[in-house]
């Protein structure tokens, strides 16, 4: 027990070890100062070159933006072609079918948006083209996309008016060169020599000891993974993600898989920091996210480790805590530090069955996507991260006694409309969505649909209903892991979480830069000793208070209609 | 801090009864939802009463229990009712108290006789042509017309005086029984309606339209109908429709939820849940906050133009203030003579006296005070006469003040005329004796242009002087010095705390003199406040408000001359003083009727209170929600899961009970507040953190507790009654 515990805490302590510098190392590549990956600076310009993009020409939030969404809208079309075309394509040694275009939509959409919903499974829904060309292409432009809209934000932070917050072009391709493309190759390189394979061949035969002949998949997986996981995509090679023995083969690929995750998202923390050069602010985000962390997976931990109470009651002794859904090669303290990391930053990969987890768990694992916010996903965390703190900085600023205004720029009526609306977004999103689905299970479960809807769920009462929350919980945080009990591939799920997850992505994105550009051009005032400090524990605390209450008012019904009340049953 | 009361209005009570009386026919008025409808929070929650009246009319007629017994749906109806009226009446009793304040001050000048001149039309030729005066009611007063008052009479009107001069008791709007001097031409020329003349004629030129005063923009922001809100309050209302919609959302979803769990919820326990998580607190008290801004201002007498303006003063970086008045008690007093070498003292004295017996400046009457009640060794004054003397004034080419006296009246008289002594003022046989006082360089100019030397303890001692915060005035008599008068500033008792308490606000303070840079470093440091402005000129105060407005900050300044004007424009806050000319007033956005300079200070903590009161009743109506979900979740659900029992930590007796007690507390809790709302969170200068810390503490972690407590008396008691 004692070296699984050490194991978290390593990879937690390497995982801040490394995000420090890699923030410093960023921070350098968005500021455009000279860094170690300068020689990159050629392949740079041909890409602008190529793009007709003029690297040296800011602009202001409303053409970022418009950048942003029109080369995402040309790789949604992109995808969607390739993916209904993918049976007729080469690089298909498997033989496996076109998708459906509901499934295709669904799994451009999901790839686009760095979610990774999958409704399909990985050794027979997608040909090695598309898991290449497509799927492993989306996750490192999805990846890519969301650093570059959070460095957007970052200078509405600067002591400094101004009216353009950066281009997102120069952003969006220095991250891939200077920090995805590296950073993976490294990562594909080390999981590779553990056994992750890296092969062009199809399916494998084994003869199993019982004397049964076995297809094993197989493919070009090792890159796939890394970035899957450096980019917090969190889309597995294989349908059972990284519980499945060639994707997350040991405990040394679980730890590098783990760290790669969090990695990012912590960087990009000191990133703002050390860009701005607000290093005690950033020590102060860290801190809230981290604290909100171990909130949800203290809790986890306890009820893992403590044990299935229905299996305790038929007296049967359970030493290494709730087993059911996980792997023996990671036991209960690496599956639950991975499943809070996979939730609450949106990569939503695996290496157990969330749907397995113990109710307590589901809760912690719910409430980490719905706030999202807690180091989230590349980019998406600091961008979601940013509503919270301007609705904070408005409320405590009120508290002060002033109008409220954040790193000197004061915070008013539109700024509060935007960043409410997106507060607002994701309960509509979940909820609406939830009770859409709730609603036409109970009054049209027989409805003549592909796969009627009374046979979505494939547990009753609150287990079954935690599972339809989770699918839409996950689809608006871009989150992409599922309690797998839940009947999802089809028109449905596969349309209702298209749509959310375009809204979960882009308007949580848009709202933020808008706010940034339009407080980056506000008048900059000067702080002073009536002005709040937003570097403080006491400020920590604030935007902790804030974030806990808006998602506890939001979600709490919700949770207590599935996990909670499945807990209390339980117990 | 400033005058609480003054004559004749008392600081009355937070409900007087005729008030309350207004405010509960108010209440009722205002559930007119094309009113309400400004309000979405209060709008959602009558939305929502008048659901449950028609449920429980349809209970009624149909007699069908499945949306709960035609008891239980009543109550929640009266409780909702109950709910949109106590937040109508925070709004009323707060719009009434405001206007009762503003009608007090309205009445001392309502009705009076107003003696107008009229020209006499186009008179008959070889007629000269007359000026009638005809007597007609204050209100009918238009603005350009021009009234006459004399000794006795009350001003009808606000105005300007365009000829005379008089003094005026002003005690019914500022309670400061010492009369005042206003004259036409310069910055005391404006006289305010209600004031009584005391002595000589005046003629005043009206310069307002009835019902267009100060006062009366005041009462119409207070009453609503022109009441604007201020962009923090919008920022305020945007985000708790917010939270409303975010609770229409979950209350809606909840139906299908509650489906699934195979739960009927009825019409009554959903509507109660979402009136209970709306934030009804801070909805229903939010603009009774804003009116109660204003009308503490007024308290303080002050008129604010906005309610933006009471808004922006909290937000406050740099305080513009005039040194004299603000930071110096009046003028500069004259504290000490200093004889030049080879001058007796008596002859100093003697000197200075005359060159300032004519002088009506406070300076020149200073120095005259003290040569008669000094002791300076024998008794100079009474024996001075200026009979006959010119008065050489004040100029800025001169620099320079003084008499010019004809030799033959240099025969000093006693007080009764009598001549008493035949000492001559001077020795020297000129036609005129001419004695001038003045600042140190002007005089020093004059003497050595006649040729004779400026001598250097004179110089010494005068810079000794300026360099203790004094004004050295040197005296000359035909060009000869005599010696140094010192000038004093006495510094305000108090005034160094205020400042203190300034500056741990976050606000700079900056003293504007038109003392030279030495003397105001002195006073500025003797203060406390932050950076000084001397020799300043009008134009100075504009340049430094731009400065500071490039640099982000925002200023408020006081004023009161035509010069101020279009730097009270400038500044984000401007108050001038009602003394002040009509230009000066028009450019503020605040009339301070007190004319009291310090004004200023109280006026930001207003400003402050009034964010901090919308700030901690937010989250206090926020918080509260915890509790009220831990309230009514278990109560919906608890027949079909029972395991929820769990969740119901405070143990309520029945779900009915747990529903009606979170609708109860959250219907009272307004009323309850409303004192707060009125009388606003207490501003503390204890750092922004640190006032952060305590106002999460209070009324956020207050906010989660306080309705746990107050939810389950109220079981507590339902339980007895049932």
């Amino acid at each position: 027990m004692f070296t699984e515990w050490m194991g978290v805490i390593v990879m937690y302590g390497l995982t801040v070890l490394l995000a420090i510098p890699l923030g410093k190392f960023l921070a350098k590549v968005f500021k455009g100062e000279p860094n170690a990956f300068d020689f990159m600076a050629p392949l740079e310009r041909l890409i602008y070159r190529l793009g007709g993009v003029d690297p040296n020409r800011d602009m202001n939030w409303k053409g970022n933006l418009v950048a942003l969404l029109t080369i995402n809208a040309l790789w949604l079309v992109y995808a969607f072609v390739l993916l209904v075309t993918q049976g007729s394509l080469p690089l298909n040694p498997d033989g496996n079918p076109s998708q459906t275009p509901d499934l295709a939509f669904n799994t451009a959409i999901s790839f686009l948006v760095n979610c990774n919903l999958q409704h399909y499974s990985g050794e027979t829904g997608v040909t090695y083209l598309t898991q290449l060309g497509v799927l492993m292409f989306l996750q490192f432009v999805s990846a890519a996309t969301g650093i570059a809209a959070a460095v957007l934000l970052f200078r509405s932070f600067i002591p400094k008016s101004t009216e353009t917050v950066g281009n997102f072009y120069v952003l969006f391709t220095k991250s891939i060169t200077r920090l995805l493309l590296p950073g993976s190759l490294v990562v594909a390189l080390v999981l590779a020599f553990n056994g992750i394979p890296a092969s062009f061949d199809g399916k494998d035969t084994i003869t199993t000891m019982q004397g049964d002949t076995v297809g094993v998949s197989r493919g070009p997986a090792a890159g796939f993974i890394a970035i899957k996981h450096l980019g917090t995509n969190g889309g597995g090679y294989f349908g059972a993600n990284s519980a499945h023995p060639l994707e997350n083969p040991n405990y040394l690929t679980n730890m590098v898989e783990m760290v790669t995750q969090v990695l990012i998202p912590i960087a990009m923390i000191f990133a703002l920091g050390f860009f701005v050069n607000r290093r005690r602010f950033a020590w102060v985000i860290y801190g809230v996210m981290t604290v909100g962390m171990l909130v949800l997976l203290v809790p986890t931990l306890i009820s893992e480790l403590g044990g299935n109470p229905a299996i305790a009651q038929m007296g049967i002794s359970q030493p290494t805590g709730a087993m059911e859904g996980k792997e023996v090669r990671f036991g209960p303290v690496a599956s639950a530090y991975w499943s809070i990391v996979t939730t609450i930053i949106s990569t939503g990969s695996v290496n157990a069955m969330h749907d397995s987890s113990m109710a307590l768990s589901g809760a912690m694992e719910l409430l980490g996507m719905m706030v999202n916010a807690f180091y989230g996903g590349v980019g998406a965390g600091l961008l979601n991260f940013y509503y919270f703190l301007i609705i904070s900085v408005f409320v405590a600023g009120l508290m002060v006694g002033r109008t409220p205004e954040l790193f000197g720029r004061k915070v008013e009526a539109r700024e509060i409309k935007i960043a409410s609306i997106v507060a607002l977004l994701s309960t509509l999103l979940v909820k609406g969505g939830t009770a859409l689905a709730a609603w036409l299970f109970i009054n049209y479960g027989d409805a003549t649909w592909a796969v009627k809807p009374s046979a979505w769920l494939n547990n009753p009462a609150f287990h079954g209903f935690s599972e339809m929350l989770y699918e839409f919980t996950s689809a608006n945080a871009n989150n992409g892991s599922g309690f797998e009990g839940l009947g999802d591939n089809n028109f449905f799920w596969n349309f209702s979480t298209g749509i959310v997850l375009m809204l979960g992505r882009y308007i949580p994105i848009i709202g933020p830069v808008a706010i940034a550009g339009l407080l980056a051009r506000k008048k900059y005032v000067p702080e002073s000793s009536g002005t709040l400090p937003v570097d403080t524990p006491t400020f920590g605390l604030m935007i902790f208070a804030v974030i806990f209450i808006i998602t506890a008012l939001s979600f709490f019904p919700a949770l207590t209609l599935g996990p909670l009340a499945e807990y209390f049953t339980l117990k | 801090m400033a005058k609480q009361s003054s004559p004749g209005r008392t600081r009355p009570g937070l409900f007087q009864r005729d008030l309350v009386g207004t405010a509960i026919r108010e209440s009722f008025i205002k559930l007119n939802p094309a009113i309400l409808i400004k309000n979405p929070v209060m709008f959602t929650v009558e939305v929502g009463t008048l659901i449950m009246l028609l449920v429980t009319i349809y209970i009624a007629l149909s007699g069908d229990t499945s949306q709960g017994s035609l008891g239980y749906n009543i109550a929640i109806t009266g409780i909702l009712f109950a709910t949109v009226l106590f937040a109508n009446f925070a709004e009323a009793i707060a719009e009434a108290r405001g206007k009762a304040q503003a009608e007090s001050l309205r009445k001392t000048r309502e009705e009076t006789p107003a003696r107008v001149i009229r020209l006499g039309g186009t008179p008959p030729v070889g007629q000269m042509k007359l000026d009638e005066i005809e007597i007609i009611p204050s209100s009918q007063l238009k603005k350009g017309d021009v009234f006459v008052c004399e000794n006795g009479d009350i001003i009808p009107s606000d105005g300007e005086i365009i000829e005379g001069l008089a003094t005026i008791d002003e005690s019914a709007i500022t309670g400061e029984s010492a009369p005042v001097i206003r004259e036409a031409g310069g910055d005391r020329s404006s006289v305010t309606g209600g004031t009584k003349v005391l002595s000589d004629r005046i003629k005043v030129l009206v310069t307002t339209q009835p019902g267009e005063s100060f006062l009366d923009k005041m009462i119409a922001l207070v009453e609503g109908a022109s009441r604007q809100k201020t962009p923090n309050e919008i920022a305020l209302t945007i985000l708790l429709a917010g939270f409303t919609l975010i609770f229409v959302i979950v209350c809606v979803a909840l139906k299908p939820f509650a489906e699934y769990a195979n739960t009927p919820i009825t019409i009554a326990a959903l509507i109660s849940l979402f009136v209970c998580l709306i934030p009804t607190t801070i909805g229903g008290l939010l603009s009774a906050i804003g009116i109660a801004g204003m009308d503490r201002a007024l308290r303080a007498n002050v008129i604010a133009k906005s309610g933006r303006a009471v808004e922006t003063a909290g937000d406050v970086d740099t305080l513009l203030l005039d040194k004299t008045g603000t930071i110096t008690i009046g003028n500069r007093k004259a504290t000490n003579f200093y004889p030049a070498p080879g001058v007796s003292q008596v002859d100093m004295v003697r000197a200075s006296t005359l060159s300032s017996l004519a002088d009506e400046t406070p300076e020149g009457k200073s120095i005259v005070e003290l040569a008669r009640n000094g002791n300076w060794g024998a008794d100079v004054t009474r024996s001075l006469s200026i009979e006959g003397a010119t008065l050489i004034k004040f100029t800025a080419e001169t620099r320079s003040s003084g008499i010019d006296m004809p030799t033959r009246s240099n025969v000093a008289r006693g007080t009764d005329g009598r001549v008493k002594d035949e000492a001559v003022i001077s020795d020297q046989t000129t036609d005129v004796i001419r004695i001038r006082k003045g600042a140190v360089d002007s005089i020093r100019a004059m003497v050595e242009r006649a040729g004779n030397t400026f001598p250097a303890e004179t110089d010494r001692k005068a810079k000794e002087i300026a360099a203790n915060g004094g004004t050295p005035l040197v005296v000359a008599e035909n060009e000869v010095v005599k010696g140094v008068v010192e000038l004093q500033d006495i510094i305000k008792p108090g005034i160094q705390e205020r400042f203190q308490r300034l500056r741990r606000m976050g606000v700079k303070t900056v003293m504007v003199t038109g003392d030279n840079p030495l003397t105001a470093k002195f006073i500025a440091e003797k203060a406390g406040v932050d950076d000084f402005i001397a020799e300043a000129k009008p134009e100075d105060k504009m340049n430094y408000i731009r400065h500071e407005q490039t640099g982000g900050k925002l200023v408020a300044m006081m004023g009161d001359g035509t010069n101020d004007a279009p730097a009270l424009a400038q500044a984000d806050v401007g108050v001038a003083m009602n003394s002040g000319t009509q230009a000066a007033k028009e450019a503020g956005n605040m009339v301070d009727l007190d004319n009291d300079p310090t004004k200023l200070i109280e006026v930001v903590e207003i400003g402050k209170q009034l964010l901090i009161t919308r700030g901690t009743l937010t989250t206090f109506s926020i918080a509260n929600d915890v509790a009220k979900y831990f309230a009514i979740v278990p109560a919906l659900f608890i027949s079909s899961i029972p395991a929820l029992q769990a969740l119901n930590i405070m143990r309520l007796n029945s779900p009915e009970s747990a529903i009606l007690s979170a609708v109860i507390f959250n219907a009272i809790i307004i009323p309850m507040l409303i004192p707060l709302a009125l009388r606003g969170v207490e501003y503390k200068p204890i750092g922004a953190s640190a006032l952060l810390r305590r106002n999460l503490l209070i009324y956020g972690v207050g906010g989660i507790v306080a309705p746990f407590i107050g939810i389950k008396i109220i079981d507590l008691v339902i339980g007895l009654i049932f």
